[in-house]
C-alpha cells in the first residue's frame, strides 16, 4: 500500500501550496490530482492576488473590504490571517519567479479591483492564476524527491479508521483503472468548487465538488453551502468568464438603452461594487425589460485606452474573438451573470482542519470562513495559498507526532464493489448520466441563483432528490479500464447530488438576505436571526443543520452600501 | 443549429483491434466548438469515446488534437469553422462538394493511450523537464521583490502564456525526424528562465541547450508550431531568441545560422536587392566586401557546400549561375528608399510581443492608420528586422 505522512488531493493553487508547505517541513509528501496538475481550475483565476503590500495600504484596510464584502459573514479571525500574512506571500511568489506586473521602477504593480477600497491586486496581464499554478508545478517538478506525484488518479472515497480519524484514500488510477488504498497520517482536500452543479458555470468541467462531498460523506461538517457566487461579467450560454479586471481597467456596465445602469445601485463604486451587488442590478435591469433580448446587459471595454486593453487583458481579447465573435476593443459585448465560486464548503479552522481528525482542507473546498456571503474578487488565489500553505505545515507537523494507523483494506473492498455495480448497469436500465446532470444543472440555475425564494428552492430540493435515485440506476457505455471516464462522471454525479442537495438545504433554511443569498420572500438582511453560519452533517435522511458562531474581532457589523 | 458529421480516429486499446474511423452525427450551433461536438457524441452516443478537457475556453489545455489534420485545442476551434475548413480541403482535393466529415484525430508525435488521449508523460513533459524548469536565482532572496524592467517581465509574459496544450510538439517537423528533438514546448519553457532578469544561470542554461545536438539549432525554422499555438506564445520565435542570446554570448551556431541572417540584411542594405554572390562568403566569413578572411571552418564549409551546389545545378535548382560571379548582380538604381527603412527599422526595433503591441490584424490596420513602413509587421522575421 502507498504511503505518504502527508497526502494531498487537488494539484490546483491550494494543492500545489499545501503539498510544497509540507515538503518543507521535511516529511513525505504525495499529491493525487484527476487531472494533470496544470490543467486545475486555478487557471482560469484571471484578475490577480490581493495583498496589501503598496505603502499606505494596511491589513486592516485589505480585511475591513473583506468583510464588508463578505457581508459580515465572514470569520474575522480567518480574515486577519489572510490579509495579514498577504504580502509575504506575493513575495514568496515572486522570489520563486511568478512573473508580476512591474510599475516604472521595476517593482510590483497593482491594478484596481472590486470592493477595494485601494488598489492592491497584484497580476500577471489576465492570467494571473495560470501564471502563480504554473510556477508552482515548476517547484513540484523540483522537489520531485520529496513529493511524489500521482497525476490522473481519481480519488472515490476518504479512508476513516475506527477511531475515527482519517488514514487515507480510495483512489483510481484513471490510466489502467487500477484501484489502490494510499495510507497517510494526515489528508488534505483542495479539490475546488462545485460550479458544474450549475449550468451554465464559468467553472471547468472538473469542478465537480468531489472534497465536499467526500468530506461530507466521511462525517465532517459543511458550512455557508447556500453561498454561491454569480459573477457579473459570464458569456451568455457558454458562461465564460470576462475578468473583473476589465471593469478594474475602467470597463462600464450599459443597459439596452445604453445607461449606465450601476449609477442606482452603487454611486460610489459604480462598476466595482462587490459581484453580489453587481450581479443583483444586472438581473434586475434583465428582468425588468431593459435587458437585451438575448437576456443579457453588455460591458463595455471600448472606453479603455487599446494599448492597456492588450497589455492586460489579452486574453479576454482572444475569448471575445474566439468564442463571442466581438471585438471588445470595437464594440461592448453582452454578459450576464453567472454560476461562478463556492464560498460555502468543508468547515475548518485556520490551520485547514475539519471535525475529522488527521482531515484538513483548503481553497474553495474549504469554508474557513473568508469570503462569508460574498467574496471579492482576488481574494479566491490568497485563500488557495494562505490556507494551502497553513494546512501544509500542520498536517506535515501532526504526521511528525503520530505514527500510521491501521487501515483497514475494507474501504477499498467497498469502492471496488461499487463501481462493479456501476459498471455491471445494462444500457437502457436506467437514464443516461448526462441527461441527469443536465437536469441538474438547469434546475439550480433557474431556482437557486441571483434571486431565490421559497418556492423555488423546495422545487429544487425535490428534484435534487428525484435525481439521487435516479442516478442510482444510470448506466454507462464504457466497461473498459483504461480512461474510463464514463465511469468516472457517474461517481462525480454523484459528488454533484450530494453538493446540489446541501446547497438547497442551506438556502431554504437561511430565511434572510445577505451576500449571494438573496430571498425574494426575505428581501431583509437580518442580523438578529442570522449572523451566523448553517453547518450541515450527513445522516441517512440528509442533512442535519446546526449552527456556529460567525467570530468578530473589531469590526461590528454595519449597513452595506457602495 | 446544424449538422455536422464528426470523423473521429478511435482507438480502444482493451479490444485487441488496431485503431479504426468511426463517424458521428451532431447537431450544434456554428459557433459552438469541436470539443462541442465530441462532448454531445459522448452524451448522447456512445460515453466509451475518450477526450481529456476541462475548461472549454482554452486556458487549461487538456484538448489537444488534430482537426482536419491541424494540431490545435478542440475547445477552441468553432465546429463552423472546421467544417468550411473540411470543405475547402475536399474541393482542393477535387472531391468538392459540402458537409464533408470534419476529421478529428489524436495529436501526433506522442503515443495514443486511447481515443483522443495521447500519452504526453512520455513525451512532452519529459521534455519540460529536460530544460530544468525552475528559475535558479542566486544567493538569498531580497528582503522585497527583485526589481527589474517592467518590459522584461512582459517579455517573457509571452511564454509563460504557454498552457502546455501539446499543440505545437503534435505538429512539430523537426520533432517528427528526430524524437530526440527537445521541441517547441519546452524550448519556449527554457526562454521564459533565459529571459527572465532573476534567473542566474542564464550562461549554463545556453550552454546546455545549445550543446545538446537536439537543442536549439535543431529547429528547421517552418513555423507549424507558430501556426498550432493557441496562445500566442509563438514557440518558434522563442527559439529564435535562445539564438540570438547565445549568439551574444559567444556561442558559435553550428548552422552558421545567425550569421546567415545578418549575411542578408547587410547585402540588401548595401545593394538593395540579394546578390547571391556574396550570400555564401558573408554567412561563413563574415568581412566587407572584397576582403574575405575565410577562418578554416569556412573554407571547410564552402568546399562541402560544393556537391549540393552541383546536385543543384544538375536538378535545375540553381538557374541564375551567372549571379554567382561577383560584381555582376546590378544594385538597385534608387537606394535611398532602401536606406529610409532601415533607419526606421533601427530606430524603431522593438520585440515583437503580444502583450505589447495585440493581435496581428490589430497591428498591421494601426501601422497603416499611422502611415508608416510595416518595418514591424510580425511576418517579418525578427533576426532581420533586429539583426
Amino acid at each position: 500500500m502507498p504511503s505518504h505522512d502527508v497526502l494531498v488531493i487537488g494539484a490546483g493553487l491550494a494543492g500545489q501550496r499545501a503539498a510544497l508547505a509540507a515538503a518543507e517541513e521535511g516529511v513525505s509528501v504525495g499529491i493525487i490530482s484527476k487531472v494533470h496538475p496544470v490543467r486545475s481550475h486555478s487557471n482560469a483565476a484571471q484578475g490577480g492576488i490581493n495583498a496589501a503590500l503598496n505603502p499606505g495600504d494596511s491589513w486592516e484596510s485589505h480585511a475591513f473590504d473583506t468583510i464588508k464584502g463578505s457581508d459580515y459573514l465572514g470569520d474575522q479571525d480567518a480574515i486577519e490571517i489572510m490579509t495579514r500574512e498577504a504580502p509575504e506571500e506575493i513575495l514568496h511568489l515572486e522570489h520563486l519567479g511568478v512573473t508580476f506586473h512591474r510599475n516604472e521602477e521595476g517593482k510590483l504593480g497593482t491594478r484596481a479591483f472590486g470592493g477595494a477600497s485601494a488598489a492592491r491586486t497584484y497580476y500577471v496581464a489576465d492570467i494571473t492564476g495560470q501564471a502563480i499554478m504554473h510556477v508552482l508545478y515548476e517547484q513540484l517538478m523540483k522537489y520531485s524527491e520529496q513529493i511524489a506525484r500521482y497525476e490522473e488518479w481519481f480519488c472515490s472515497s476518504l479512508a476513516i479508521e475506527e477511531s475515527g480519524e482519517c488514514c487515507g484514500v480510495v483512489t483510481r488510477n484513471v490510466a489502467d483503472g487500477s484501484m489502490e488504498l494510499f495510507q497517510a497520517k494526515s489528508v488534505i482536500l483542495c479539490t475546488g468548487g462545485n460550479g458544474m452543479v450549475w449550468k451554465p458555470s464559468t467553472n471547468a468541467l472538473i469542478c465537480t465538488g468531489d472534497g465536499i462531498a467526500m468530506a461530507y460523506r466521511a462525517g465532517a461538517k459543511l458550512m455557508d453551502m447556500e453561498m454561491i457566487q454569480y459573477h457579473p461579467t459570464t458569456l451568455a450560454g457558454k458562461g465564460f468568464l470576462i475578468t473583473e479586471g476589465a471593469r478594474g481597467e475602467g470597463a462600464h456596465l450599459l443597459n439596452a438603452k445604453g445607461e449606465r445602469f450601476m449609477e442606482k445601485y452603487a454611486p460610489n463604486k459604480m462598476e466595482l461594487a462587490s459581484r453580489d451587488v453587481v450581479s443583483r442590478a444586472e438581473q434586475t435591469e434583465i428582468n425588468e425589460g431593459r435587458g437585451f433580448p438575448d437576456g443579457t446587459v453588455a460591458l463595455d471595454i471600448t472606453v479603455v485606452p487599446k494599448k492597456r486593453v492588450h497589455e492586460a487583458l489579452r486574453e479576454i481579447v482572444l475569448v471575445g474573438r474566439d468564442f463571442a465573435g466581438v471585438d471588445i476593443t470595437r464594440e461592448p459585448i453582452h454578459i450576464k451573470p453567472g454560476n461562478h465560486y463556492t464560498m460555502g464548503g468543508v468547515k475548518t479552522d485556520v490551520d485547514g482542519r475539519t471535525d475529522i481528525p488527521g482531515l484538513y482542507s483548503a481553497g474553495e473546498t474549504a469554508c474557513v470562513s473568508v469570503h462569508g456571503g460574498n467574496r471579492l474578487g482576488a481574494n479566491s488565489l490568497l485563500d488557495t495559498l494562505i490556507f494551502g500553505k497553513r494546512s501544509g505545515r500542520d498536517a506535515a507537523a501532526r504526521a511528525k507526532r503520530i505514527d500510521y494507523a491501521h487501515t483497514s483494506k475494507q474501504v477499498l473492498e467497498d469502492e471496488e464493489a461499487m463501481i462493479a455495480d456501476i459498471v455491471a448497469r445494462e444500457k437502457g436500465s436506467g437514464r443516461r448520466i448526462s441527461e441527469i446532470k443536465l437536469e441538474l444543472g438547469q434546475t439550480m440555475d433557474a431556482k437557486v441563483a441571483v434571486f431565490r425564494d421559497e418556492a423555488g428552492i423546495t422545487e429544487a430540493l425535490e428534484t435534487v432528490r428525484r435525481l439521487k435515485e435516479e442516478a442510482k440506476t444510470a448506466y454507462i457505455d464504457d466497461h473498459g479500464s483504461v480512461f474510463n471516464q464514463d465511469l468516472i462522471a457517474a461517481i462525480e454525479l454523484g459528488y454533484m447530488l450530494d453538493n446540489a442537495e446541501c446547497t438547497c438545504v442551506a438556502a431554504l433554511e437561511r430565511k434572510e438576505s445577505r451576500g449571494a443569498q438573496y430571498r425574494t420572500d426575505f428581501p431583509e438582511r437580518n442580523d438578529e436571526d442570522w449572523l451566523k453560519h448553517i453547518d450541515l452533517e450527513r445522516t441517512d435522511d440528509g442533512p442535519e443543520i446546526s449552527y456556529s458562531e460567525v467570530t468578530i474581532t473589531q469590526w461590528e457589523p454595519q449597513e452595506r452600501t457602495y | 443549429m446544424a449538422d455536422y458529421t464528426i470523423k473521429v480516429r478511435r482507438f480502444q486499446p482493451e479490444s485487441g483491434e488496431g485503431p479504426y474511423w468511426e463517424e458521428f452525427n451532431v447537431d450544434l450551433d456554428p459557433s459552438l466548438s469541436v470539443l462541442d461536438g465530441l462532448l454531445q457524441a459522448k452524451d448522447r452516443e456512445d460515453g466509451s469515446l475518450a477526450v481529456r478537457c476541462s475548461c472549454r475556453a482554452a486556458i487549461c489545455g487538456s484538448c489537444g488534437m488534430k482537426i482536419n489534420g491541424q494540431s490545435g485545442l478542440g475547445c477552441k476551434t468553432q465546429i463552423g469553422e472546421a467544417q468550411e475548413l473540411a470543405d475547402k480541403q475536399a474541393s482542393a482535393t477535387g472531391k468538392g462538394g459540402e458537409g464533408n466529415s470534419i476529421v478529428i484525430e489524436p495529436m501526433g508525435n506522442m503515443p495514443v493511450i486511447k481515443d483522443l488521449v495521447t500519452d504526453m508523460e512520455s513525451t512532452h513533459w519529459t521534455k519540460i523537464r529536460r530544460v530544468t524548469p525552475w528559475l535558479l536565482p542566486h544567493g538569498e532572496p531580497p528582503e522585497r521583490e527583485y526589481i527589474v524592467e517592467p518590459e522584461s517581465m512582459i517579455d517573457i509574459t509571452q511564454s509563460m502564456a504557454c498552457i502546455q496544450c501539446g499543440a505545437c510538439v503534435s505538429s512539430c517537423l523537426s520533432m517528427e525526424a528526430d524524437h530526440e528533438f527537445i521541441g517547441p514546448a519546452a524550448l519556449a519553457k527554457a526562454y521564459r528562465f533565459v529571459g527572465d532578469p532573476r534567473d542566474a544561470e542564464t550562461h549554463e542554461r545556453l550552454h546546455d541547450l545549445a550543446d545538446d545536438p537536439h537543442g536549439i539549432y535543431d529547429c528547421t525554422h517552418c513555423f507549424s508550431c507558430i501556426d498550432a499555438c493557441p496562445k500566442g506564445v509563438a514557440p518558434m520565435d522563442q527559439i529564435m531568441r535562445l539564438r540570438r542570446k547565445a549568439g551574444e554570448v559567444g556561442i558559435e551556431d553550428p548552422n552558421s545560422g545567425h550569421d546567415h541572417e545578418i549575411a542578408f540584411v547587410k547585402i540588401i542594405e548595401k545593394k538593395g536587392t540579394l546578390d547571391e554572390s556574396l550570400l555564401l562568403q558573408e554567412s561563413f566569413a563574415p568581412g566587407i566586401k572584397g576582403k574575405l578572411k575565410p577562418n578554416k571552418r569556412a573554407i571547410r564549409e564552402m568546399l562541402g557546400s560544393i556537391p549540393t551546389a552541383i546536385r543543384g545545378i544538375k536538378t535545375g535548382k540553381m538557374r541564375s549561375l551567372h549571379k554567382l560571379i561577383p560584381g555582376v548582380h546590378p544594385k538597385l538604381p534608387d537606394q535611398d528608399d532602401v536606406k529610409t527603412i532601415f533607419a526606421h527599422a533601427e530606430e524603431h526595433s522593438e520585440e515583437f510581443n503580444l502583450y505589447i503591441k495585440g493581435e496581428e490584424g490589430e497591428l498591421a490596420e494601426d501601422d497603416v492608420e499611422k502611415g508608416i513602413e510595416r518595418s514591424t509587421d510580425p511576418d517579418t522575421p525578427q533576426e532581420v528586422k533586429n539583426g
